[in-house]
């Protein structure tokens, strides 16, 4: 492999030692991987390469993909933590490929990477996001306002009232978190974490007028109140989201709105 | 450089090298493993209601009563005054004369009985995936539950101690 570090420990003529000073390591790479055209079975399948430990785990699956097996099938995008295409369960984990470093993960182990849960599996890395997206449609996550006149002028709101719900605006839809709550896992039905992120985002945000709708949504038998308080999705949000206090957030703006 | 290897006990059905013919083919897919109880346009349905609300607020307000009804209760029958070698049916009976401990052990028979039912009520919603196993087993629960506090409350109520 011809790597810059190698061919300057070529070079010099320097014999093993020189590779002393290489910043490659040998990493496995266990991706579960399933094909519906091949197999009606998922199974593990072990790649090794020779990476730069704080390279990241998607640099890992590209170099896969790219000099390995070009079957290997994984969503990304813009590989710098903000489309939210590429979250995956790596090493049991929910995370970001493209914001996980290698060295992070104790690399002298064998490296998993699963899809995420919960969600049908299409092909290796690839899950079927649909039901995800239809639980953040069903929240209504846009403006909505009484007034149905075009605005004339922009909508305005202090400090106080936008750092409200601060937190929430940052979500990128990763599905990271919903993908990581063991009710989701077992129940799809359940909205899941990112719906109800979406949903406290506005529910917060003073501009809007349907925060009683949404709640009412959220107040159903497969909303909030399913939530077990498990705080993994907090754990997996790859942007730092407090994910279960929005929850609870929601939760309490339930009771309060009826006590 | 790059040795693959297939590290499962189902390596033949795997990707890559297969041994002898597939069963499938671009043309004849396996089916998707799919994910349980999916979401679709249609469902959840909507029910508008508070239940599940009040559900979560009782599990809250009866957990904290039954903190202090349970360890109580388990404090005079297990540790205090000799543990349990004194009890028998003359200090059920004993305790059982005064309306205070009738009332403390009906609010706990029901109190313990709805939480842990509710509870389980939820574990039965986020384990089981077919419809029908939901509903037999909350058949079963529901029953259960039923039968456990009217047969508590009518012993509380009707306590005879002079039965021989
Ligand atoms: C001693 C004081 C108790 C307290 C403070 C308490 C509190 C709670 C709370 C807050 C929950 C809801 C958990 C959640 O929604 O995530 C819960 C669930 C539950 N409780 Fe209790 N509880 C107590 C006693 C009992 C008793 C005596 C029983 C059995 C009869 C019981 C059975 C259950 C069950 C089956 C669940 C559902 C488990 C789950 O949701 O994970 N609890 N308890
Ligand atoms: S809340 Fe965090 S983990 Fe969940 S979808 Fe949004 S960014 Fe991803
Ligand atoms: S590729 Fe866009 S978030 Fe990772």
């Amino acid at each position: 492999m011809a790597t810059p570090t190698l061919d300057k420990a070529d070079g010099a003529g320097a014999p093993e030692a020189g590779f002393a000073d290489s910043p490659y390591i040998t990493a496995t790479f266990r991706i579960r991987r399933f094909n519906s055209e091949v197999s009606a079975e998922a199974v593990w399948e072990d790649f090794q390469l020779e990476i730069d430990p704080k390279e990241r785990v998607l640099d890992a699956l590209h170099k896969i993909k790219w000099d390995q097996d070009g079957t290997l099938t994984f969503r990304r995008s813009c590989a710098h933590g903000i489309c939210g295409s590429d979250a995956m369960r790596i090493n049991g984990k929910n995370r970001l490929a493209c914001k996980t470093l290698i060295k992070d993960l104790s690399p002298e182990k064998p490296i998993t990477v699963e899809p995420i849960k919960g969600l049908t599996v299409l092909k290796d890395l690839v899950v079927d996001m649909e039901p995800f997206f239809q639980a953040y449609r069903d929240v209504m996550p846009f403006l909505i306002t009484k007034d149905t006149n075009e605005p004339t002028r922009e909508r305005l709101q202090t400090a106080e009232d936008r750092e409200r719900f601060d937190d929430t605006t940052k979500c990128i839809l990763c599905a990271a978190c919903t993908s990581s709550c063991p009710v989701f896992w077992n129940d799809g039905q359940y909205f899941g974490p990112a719906a109800i992120v979406n949903a406290h985002r506005f529910i917060f945000d003073s501009r809007d007028e349907a925060g009683e709708q949404r709640l009412e949504i959220l107040n159903d038998k497969d909303g909030v109140w399913r939530c077990r308080t498990t705080f993994n999705c907090t754990d997996a949000c790859p942007r730092g989201i407090e994910v279960t206090k929005a929850i609870q957030e929601v939760k309490r703006a339930l009771i309060t709105r009826r006590f | 450089m790059s040795k693959n290897t297939v590290t499962t006990e189902t390596a033949t059905s795997g990707i890559g090298p297969v041994e002898g013919a597939s069963l499938y083919d671009v043309d004849h897919p396996a089916p998707l493993i799919e994910a349980p109880r999916k979401r679709t346009k249609k469902t959840p349905k909507s029910t508008r209601g508070n239940f599940e609300m009040y559900g979560w607020l009782f599990m809250r307000l009866s957990g904290v009563v039954l903190v202090v009804l349970v360890i109580g209760h388990l404090l005079i029958q297990l540790v205090l005054d000799g543990g349990v070698s004194k009890i028998g049916f003359a200090f059920v009976a004993g305790r059982w004369a005064s309306p205070f401990w009738q009332v403390w052990d009906l609010l706990m028979l029901w109190l313990a009985m709805l939480h842990g039912a509710n509870g389980l009520r939820t574990v039965i919603n986020d384990y089981a995936e077919r419809a029908n196993t939901r509903l037999w087993l909350k058949g079963l629960l529901y029953t259960a539950t039923v039968f456990t506090i009217l047969l508590g409350t009518l012993v509380i109520f009707t306590f005879d101690p002079n039965i021989r």
